[in-house]
C-alpha cells in the first residue's frame, strides 16, 4: 500500500504523487457532489458562489428530494452556474425569481422549490418580491447567495454592501452618510410571520461549510415539513469584486461583512 | 513522527489557483506549486505527508478539485522516506 | 353552461376556466378587477389557484412559475399594469412560455403596445381583440391554444366596455385541435437523471461540455420559432359588404360593434360603404384587408386613440388606397370609460361625411 503513496520532487519541494489514491482507501468525499453535472465552471478563482452551491445540492441529495427539486436560479454570477446543474431550473428574471418560485410551488406542491440569487439581485432588485413571497408564508426556500457586491457586472455597490466597502462606485469606501446604509436582508425577513426559519451562514472556512451545510438543511426542512418560507443567507467570497487577493478573502469576509451580517439563525419558529 | 492516515487525488487541471485549500487544510499538508502551472496556467496543490483525511480541502474548494480518502492504516510516511 | 346574464369580466374568467386554466395571478385595477375578483372565486372550486399579487411584476412572475410548471396560466392587468410587465413578456417569448396575458384597457391607446410590444429585444405576440361577450368567450380559450401550440405569450385585448356589459352567454369549452405534450416542463422529476430539464430566457440545453450559455444560438433559434409562429398564426378578420364598396370603414374592439351599426345603416340608405374588423391586431390581417378594399378607394380608420391601427392599415395597403382617421381620444370624464362617441347616430353621421367628402374628391 504504501508504495501507491509514491513521492516525487516538484518545485523542489519532494510530495506524494496525487493521481490516484490505494486501493483499499475509502472515499469520503468526492470530486462533485450529484447534482453537478460537469466539476468545470467559470466563476472566478476564489468564488464563494459554487462553494454554496454545491453545500445546497448536496442537502437536497440527502434528504431524498432529488427527484422533487426545481430551482429558480437569478441573474448574476451564479447564473451560468445553473448550466452545470443536473437539477431542473427555471431561470427567472433579476429580481423575479421568488415570484416565479411561488407560481411553481402553488401547482406542483410536492415539489421542493428553490431560488439561487445574489444580494445584487434579491436585495436590489428584488427586495419586494421576497419580501411578499416571505410574508405570504410561501413554503419555498430562499438562498440569497450574499458577498455585497454586483459581481458579474464589475464589482458595484448592493444594497448590503458594508460600510467601508470599496466598490466601483463607492471607491473611498461605503460612507453611510453619502453611499447609504447597508440592509440586513435576514433580519429583515426575520420580521415577517410568514417566514419560518431565516439563518445566514458562510463558505469561508471548511467549519463554516459544515455550519452553513446544518441551516441549509433546516431550512429546507422547514418547506418539506410545510412550516412556512424559510431563507438561507450565505455570505460567499468575491475576491475579483472585492479587489483583493483570493487567499485573503475569507478574512475579509469575517472581518468585514460577517461583521454587519451576522451569522448565526435569525429565526425558527420551531426552535 | 507525522502519520498520515487520509489521501487526496487531486484534479489539477481543475484547479484555478485561488489558494483557499492551503489556509483550510488544518494540519497544513497542502502546498502550492511555484513555477509548475497545470494547461491553464494557474499553480494548483500539492500534498506533503500529514494527511488526515478531514475534507476541509475538498469542502472550501470552489472548483471540485479534490477527491478525499481515508487509508486504510495510517502510515508513517517521514519514516518511509529516510529509509 | 346554459346561458345566463353575466358581465363580459365574468364570461372572460368563465372562458379561461374552461379553457383549462388553472393559476391566475392578478393586481387590482380598473378595468381589470372584476375579471380576478371572478378568478378568485372561480379557481379555487376547480382546484386552481388565484393569487392577489402585490405588484403586477409579481403577478407574471407567479403565471410565469405556473406556466414553466406546465399548467395552463393566465395574468393581466390593464395598460399601465402591462407596461410594468413588459420586461416579463420580451423575456417569456424568448423563454417559450405559453403565457395568456389580458389587457383590460381603457379606450384603444394600448395598440402599439400590444402589437409593437413595449419590451426590449425582437418578440413578438399574437392579440387578440374581441368585439362582444360571445366572441371573447371563443377567444380567450382560443388564446390558450396559441399560447399552448406556439409556447409564446398571447395577449387578450378586451376593454371596460366588455368587461361592463352585461349580455346572455353561454361558456362551452372548445376544441382548437390537438397540442404536442408539454415534455419540456418542470416538476423536478427529472432532476438528478442527467437530462434535468431547463426554462430559461437565456437557453434551452444543459451545456455538459461548453461554458455557460450560447446566447448567439439560442437567440437565432428562438428568432426561427417566432418567424415560424407570426406565419403560422391564422389572421382573422369580420367583414361585412366590402366586395362592392367606394370606402371601408376599419375598427377594432368593443367600438367596433358601433362602426358596425353605423355602416349597416349608411347601407341601408344605399351608400357604397363596407366594415372591415381585425379580431387578430397581431398578425394583423393584411391580405383580408388588401383583398376587402380591393374594389375601394377609401379607407376609413376609427380607434379611440391618437392613430395606431392606421399604422397597419398604412403598411397593409401601401398607397393603394386613400386612408383617413376618423377616430381620437373620446373619454369620460374618468378619462377612461364608455367613450361619448359610441353613438351610433353621432358615427353615422361621421362616416357619412367622410363618404360625402370622399365622393367630392373622386
Amino acid at each position: 500500500m504504501s508504495e501507491i503513496l509514491r513521492q516525487t520532487r516538484i518545485d523542489g519541494k519532494l510530495v506524494l504523487r496525487t493521481e490516484t489514491a490505494p486501493a483499499d482507501a475509502r472515499l469520503v468525499d468526492d470530486f462533485t457532489p450529484r447534482l453537478i453535472d460537469v466539476g468545470a465552471h467559470h466563476l472566478c478563482p476564489g468564488c464563494g458562489e459554487p462553494i454554496a452551491m454545491r453545500s445546497v445540492l448536496e442537502i437536497i441529495d440527502e434528504l431524498g428530494a432529488t427527484d422533487r427539486a426545481i430551482g429558480v436560479f437569478g441573474i448574476g454570477c451564479y447564473t451560468a452556474f445553473s448550466n452545470n446543474l443536473d437539477c431542473e431550473v427555471a431561470q427567472a428574471l433579476h429580481g423575479r425569481a421568488p415570484p416565479v418560485a411561488t407560481g411553481i410551488k402553488r401547482v406542483h406542491p410536492n415539489a421542493v422549490v428553490f431560488t439561487i440569487q445574489g444580494d445584487g439581485d434579491m436585495a436590489n432588485e428584488g427586495l419586494q418580491e421576497v419580501l411578499h413571497t416571505a410574508a405570504r408564508g410561501e413554503r419555498v426556500t430562499c438562498v440569497m447567495l450574499n458577498n455585497g457586491v454586483f459581481g458579474e457586472t464589475g464589482g458595484h455597490i448592493t444594497a448590503t454592501t458594508v460600510i467601508g466597502q470599496r466598490t466601483k462606485n463607492t471607491l473611498d469606501g461605503r460612507d453611510g452618510r453619502k453611499d447609504g446604509y447597508p440592509i440586513r436582508v435576514s433580519d429583515l425577513i426575520a420580521q415577517l410571520d410568514g417566514a419560518s426559519f431565516v439563518a445566514r451562514c458562510t463558505v469561508n472556512t471548511a467549519g463554516n461549510v459544515a455550519n452553513a451545510r446544518r441551516m441549509i438543511q433546516r431550512a429546507f426542512q422547514h418547506q418539506i415539513d410545510d412550516i412556512g418560507f424559510s431563507f438561507v443567507e450565505i455570505l460567499t467570497m468575491c475576491p475579483t469584486g472585492w479587489f483583493i487577493d483570493t487567499a485573503e478573502a475569507p478574512g475579509y469576509l469575517t472581518e468585514h461583512l460577517a461583521a454587519t451580517h451576522q451569522l448565526g439563525v435569525v429565526k425558527d419558529t420551531r426552535a | 513522527m507525522t502519520l498520515t492516515r487520509g489521501h487526496v487525488v487531486i484534479d489539477v487541471e481543475a484547479c484555478k489557483g485561488c489558494d483557499l485549500c492551503i489556509d483550510a487544510c488544518p494540519p497544513g499538508v497542502l502546498v502550492m506549486t511555484e513555477h509548475t502551472l497545470n494547461q491553464r496556467g494557474y499553480r494548483y496543490p500539492l500534498l506533503l505527508p500529514g494527511c488526515t483525511g478531514c475534507k476541509a480541502c475538498s469542502q472550501i474548494c470552489p472548483d471540485f478539485v479534490f477527491q478525499v480518502f481515508k487509508l486504510a492504516e495510517p502510515i508513517d510516511l517521514q519514516a518511509q522516506e529516510e529509509r | 353552461m346554459k346561458a345566463r346574464l353575466m358581465e363580459g369580466s365574468e364570461a372572460i374568467a368563465e372562458a379561461m376556466v374552461a379553457a383549462g386554466c388553472r393559476f391566475f395571478a392578478g393586481y387590482p385595477m380598473t378595468p381589470f378587477t372584476e375579471v380576478l375578483e371572478h378568478m378568485a372565486r372561480l379557481l379555487p372550486a376547480v382546484g386552481g389557484t388565484c393569487i392577489n399579487a402585490e405588484s403586477e411584476l409579481e403577478a407574471i412572475g407567479m403565471a410565469w412559475g405556473a406556466a414553466a410548471a406546465g399548467v395552463r396560466a393566465a395574468t393581466g392587468s390593464t395598460g399601465q399594469g402591462l407596461s410594468l410587465m413588459q420586461e416579463s413578456i420580451a423575456e417569456a417569448s424568448t423563454a417559450g412560455l405559453p403565457l395568456v396575458i389580458l389587457n383590460m384597457a381603457r379606450a384603444q391607446g394600448d395598440y402599439f403596445q400590444a402589437t409593437r410590444g413595449g419590451g426590449h429585444g425582437d418578440y413578438r405576440t399574437p392579440v387578440l381583440a374581441p368585439i362582444d361577450l360571445p366572441e371573447a368567450v371563443r377567444l380567450a380559450q382560443l388564446a390558450f391554444h396559441l399560447a399552448d401550440t406556439w409556447r409564446n405569450p398571447v395577449v387578450f385585448f378586451g376593454d371596460y366596455y366588455l368587461a361592463h356589459t352585461y349580455q346572455s352567454v353561454g361558456v362551452t369549452p372548445l376544441d382548437f385541435g390537438p397540442l404536442p405534450q408539454k415534455n419540456w416542463a418542470l416538476d423536478g422529476s427529472t432532476s438528478g437523471t442527467g437530462r434535468a430539464r431547463l426554462v430559461s430566457p437565456l437557453g434551452d440545453l444543459k451545456q455538459r461540455d461548453g461554458v455557460g450559455f450560447d446566447l448567439a444560438d439560442f437567440y437565432l433559434r428562438q428568432a426561427d420559432k417566432l418567424t415560424t409562429m407570426i406565419d403560422g398564426v391564422q389572421p382573422l378578420a369580420e367583414t361585412s359588404g366590402c366586395e362592392d364598396a367606394e370606402v371601408i370603414v376599419t375598427a377594432f374592439g368593443s367600438p367596433a360593434k358601433y362602426i358596425r351599426a353605423a355602416v349597416d345603416a349608411l347601407r341601408a340608405d344605399g351608400r357604397s360603404v363596407g366594415y372591415f374588423r381585425p379580431i387578430t391586431l397581431f398578425p394583423f390581417p393584411a391580405a383580408a384587408l388588401r383583398q376587402a378594399t380591393a374594389s375601394a378607394g377609401h379607407v376609413l380608420v376609427y380607434e379611440n386613440n391618437l392613430g395606431q391601427m392606421i399604422d397597419d392599415v398604412r403598411l397593409a395597403l401601401l398607397g393603394s388606397a386613400d386612408i383617413r382617421f376618423i377616430g381620437g381620444l373620446s373619454l369620460d370624464s374618468s378619462g377612461f370609460g364608455i367613450a361619448p362617441d359610441l353613438d351610433v347616430a353621432l358615427l353615422t353621421e361621421r362616416i357619412r361625411r367622410s363618404l360625402d367628402s370622399a365622393a367630392r374628391a373622386r
